[in-house]
């Protein structure tokens, strides 16, 4: 009865309030993506993943860092979940607390660099001129860098570590988010309810902030989702080359590099955690293909 | 209230306004009309302030106008576009269209006044807080008009306000129109090209033809046919013939 | 009969149920002009798009019959709907732009169009298709076709895209032309133009044309035959020269609510919306 009440309200023609008409939009939108079973399937495994990590110290049957050498790459049983890797630490704990570390990167680095590369978009594409210029050409070099080695010599300046990895990852990520935004900028620019804005004697700080930027946070955050895979993978390639979580902490990526020794025989060890690489990138993908579908207005 | 006098408007190397004068007096209404390319939507952009590449002068209540305005200059004159579908933000409700005016200009007692101007163009409260995609062109285009309306303008721009609507919204914006100029005492420039339009709600016509005002005259003049410059004719030729096949 | 019409009926679902957007429409057209007026939203390019199978995804449709020249389009495969689609029976959209293929030059559009649906016996090679495609242009009037055969769709001002766009369709020679809303981009002189080319030509041809639009007085200057669409029901269907004498009330206040420049009123009058209208009107024989 009472999540009827509340569809309807959600639903209804002409809503009482602004904030019942923007969770109305909300709704309709979820109600739309609902329908597409991978994107759900993604949603789904984030959630299970986030809600674990963030469970970890419950859920965790063994402390994560506990040598046991006599166990030492052990097979899965009933005491060792997942096995345990060459120090006979239980794979299972260190996996689920290595979904902190991973995770944790991912929104250290989209927090650092989604808000940039808008602001730096929406500037350039509404100013134009030169400051349009200058802040494009900037953002093409920090793109024309290869992600993974301007990462690996930021790291290898600075000292090797979660940090060091998360500033290198946001240094080289952000350009794609401005030139996206900028993009989105010029469309928007010229149409006539921007230039009605303008009419109302707005400034151009109020235009940009409260007119266009919104406007373009749907397509940047497709965009983000889509890319959190390759964050996770390079936070990821970072750990398994020595330059980001430092041992023994349980990240995924430097989990794989101790462990790679034992593919041939144990293979489990290095197996487990590249699987929950695979999957968890996976399942940011499948969530971004599915948010574009629902939000890129140029689709519907 | 409204002069301009040799007012150029340039787009590179091509000039595409050459000249045009004219004026219009306090509360009184002013049409521009002429083919796609004329000229006729860019004298309003430059007038509005959306355009500052222009030379010559344009005066509003004896006040020189200089291409970058001031706020108090948009409290004065306002803008309604052509395309409903495109003049208002689609993730803004029609509750927000109308208070952005209010907070830019710092005038108090938002919602009474929302209230006012959704009763003044004739829509009912349920679509204040809806999206413009849950309402149809016309009242869109009402939306506009209201909007256009918050901060109590003296001069309204109207850039083919009815071309984009059904001919049944056409007649009812129209009279919207009517209504508001009477009751607010509005002045009304208005640029279109149809002239059955033009004829019906402004006084006066000017005529557009490659970036030229070819000829300034009455409807009276218009709808007798007392023109004198070809263009003119031929325009008002078209319109007769699609009205009176017969003649 | 070029086109045979009977109940047809299109639905869209939504969340909401089924909408029906055309409830029961009936029309018939020989070589013969029918224009179809209607406001935004009343069915009628959704009407017309059905004779050539072109319509969203989602759309159900059913009719009791649906032919165009005999074929039954409802049973039709996609194969043949594409062999009448272009080649027997042209549509010509609002906008040029979007409709022409901005990275080829209006010329070789022409030329494929009159390439790809020359029957199999008679193959023609590149240059003859090239010479085709600019006589087509200098049928429909454009001044230097050689000129216009090699521009690109941008180069060409919105009437002239609008003439290659006609030329592109009568290149296999059709026997029908849908038109919708083909001037209303345009200014007055070249809409004059346009439509008069179009009557002509199909006049002179032979053809049948389904004129949409919105615009009752141009409708009726064009074509023969008027059919009315409100809600999607044909509410009256009447020869063009007696739409003066119109009887179906949204018919007469669609003419009275138009501004008039010999005419002036002090105040236009308003459509007041009759709900009967809205009632099903049944399937006619």
């Amino acid at each position: 009865m009472v999540s009827g009440i509340t569809r309807d309200w959600l639903l209804s023609d002409s809503p009482a309030s602004r904030s019942q008409a923007a969770w109305g939009r909300r709704y309709r939108l979820w109600l739309q993506f609902r329908r597409h079973g991978l994107a759900m399937a993604g949603l789904c495994v984030i959630v299970f993943v986030v809600v674990v990590s963030a469970l970890a110290p419950v859920l965790a049957t063994q402390n994560p860092g506990a040598q046991d050498l006599a166990a030492r790459l052990a097979p899965p049983s009933a005491a060792h979940w997942l096995g345990t890797d060459e120090l006979g630490r239980d794979l299972f704990s260190r996996l689920v607390y290595g979904g902190r570390i991973t995770l944790g990167m991912v929104l250290a680095v989209v927090v650092l660099v989604a808000p940039f590369g808008l602001a730096v978009g929406c500037v350039a594409g509404y100013a134009g001129g030169i400051a349009d210029k200058v802040l494009m050409r900037v953002t093409d070099i920090f793109l024309a860098f290869p992600r993974l080695v301007l990462a690996l010599a930021f790291v290898a300046a600075m000292k090797p570590g979660v940090e060091s990895a998360v500033f290198a990852i946001a240094l080289t990520a952000w350009p794609p988010y401005a030139r996206l935004a900028r993009a989105e900028t010029l469309t928007f620019r010229n149409t006539d309810f921007v230039a009605a804005v303008r009419l109302t004697g707005a400034s151009a700080s109020r235009i940009v902030l409260r007119h266009i930027a919104p406007l373009c946070l749907s397509s940047l955050i497709v965009r983000v989702t889509l890319d959190m895979s390759s964050i996770v993978l390079t936070a990821a390639g970072l750990g398994f080359l020595g330059m980001g979580a430092q041992p023994p902490s349980p990240e995924w990526g430097a989990m794989i590099a101790s462990a790679r020794r034992f593919l041939l025989d144990e293979w489990w060890v290095p197996t487990i955690p590249g699987l929950a690489i695979f999957v968890v990138s996976l399942a940011f993908n499948l969530l971004g293909d599915g948010l574009r579908d629902v939000l890129d207005p140029k689709q519907s | 209230m409204i002069h301009v006098a040799d007012l150029r408007v340039r787009f590179g190397q091509n000039e595409v306004v050459k000249g045009v004068s004219f004026s219009v007096p306090r509360g009184a209404s002013f049409g521009l009309v002429g083919e796609s390319g004329s000229g006729k939507s860019t004298i309003l952009r430059a007038f509005s302030g959306l355009n500052p590449a222009w030379t010559g002068q344009m005066t509003l209540d004896g006040e020189k106008l200089r291409p970058k305005r001031d706020k108090s200059f948009f409290r004065r004159v306002q803008m309604v576009f052509q395309d409903p579908y495109g003049s208002l933000h689609p993730r803004q409700t029609v509750d927000r269209a109308l208070s952005e005016p209010l907070l830019v200009h710092g005038i108090a007692d938002a919602q009474p006044r929302i209230l006012r101007a959704l009763a003044e163009v004739a829509l009912p409260q349920a679509v204040r807080f809806r999206y413009p995609h849950q309402l149809s062109g016309g009242q869109r285009q009402r939306v506009a008009i209201a909007r256009a309306l918050m901060a109590e303008p003296e001069v309204l721009l109207l850039d083919e306000p009815t071309s984009a609507l059904d001919v049944s919204v056409q007649a009812e914006v129209l009279n919207l129109l009517a209504d508001l100029q009477q009751a607010r005492a509005l002045t009304y420039v208005m640029v279109t090209h149809n002239l059955a339009v033009v004829t019906h709600l402004c006084g006066r016509v000017g005529v557009m033809q490659g970036g030229e005002l070819v000829e300034e005259l009455s409807a009276e003049d218009l709808r007798a046919g007392r023109t004198k410059h070809p263009h003119t004719a031929d325009l008002r030729a078209l319109t007769l013939n699609l009205e009176e096949p017969d003649l | 009969m070029l086109v045979e019409i009977k109940n047809l009926s299109i639905r869209f679902p939504t969340p909401q149920g089924e909408s029906e957007a055309v409830r029961g429409v009936s029309l018939s057209l020989g070589q013969e002009k029918l224009g179809i007026v209607g406001e935004s939203g009343s069915g009628k390019s959704l009407t017309a798009r059905s004779i050539l199978k072109l319509l969203p995804g989602n759309a159900r449709i059913s009719a009791d019959r649906l032919a165009f020249d005999g074929t039954d389009v409802l049973a039709a495969s996609e194969a043949d709907m594409r062999a009448i689609r272009g080649r027997r029976a042209g549509l010509i959209l609002q906008d040029p732009k979007y409709a022409l293929n901005p990275v080829m030059t209006a010329g070789s559009q022409i030329a494929e169009a009159w390439r790809a649906h020359r029957p199999a016996n008679a193959r023609a090679g590149r240059k003859e298709a090239a010479e085709a495609a600019v006589d087509l242009l200098a049928q429909v009037q454009i001044r230097d076709p050689d000129r216009v055969a090699g521009a690109y769709p941008h180069e060409l001002s919105g009437g002239m895209g609008q003439r290659v766009m006609i030329a592109m369709m009568l290149a296999p020679s059709p026997d029908l032309l849908i038109a919708d809303e083909p001037t209303s981009a345009l200014d007055a002189t070249v809409q004059a133009e346009i439509l008069r080319l179009v009557e002509d030509l199909v006049s002179s041809r032979g053809m049948g044309l389904i004129l949409i639009s919105h615009d009752l007085p141009l409708v009726s200057h064009v074509c023969d035959r008027v059919a009315v669409m409100y809600a999607g029901q044909v509410v009256e269907e009447l020869p063009a020269h007696d739409l003066r004498h119109a009887r179906h009330g949204y018919t007469r206040g669609l003419l009275e609510c138009l501004p008039s420049l010999i005419h002036p009123q002090k105040r236009l009058q308003v459509l007041n919306r009759d709900p009967a209208w809205l009632d099903p009107i049944g399937a006619r024989g």
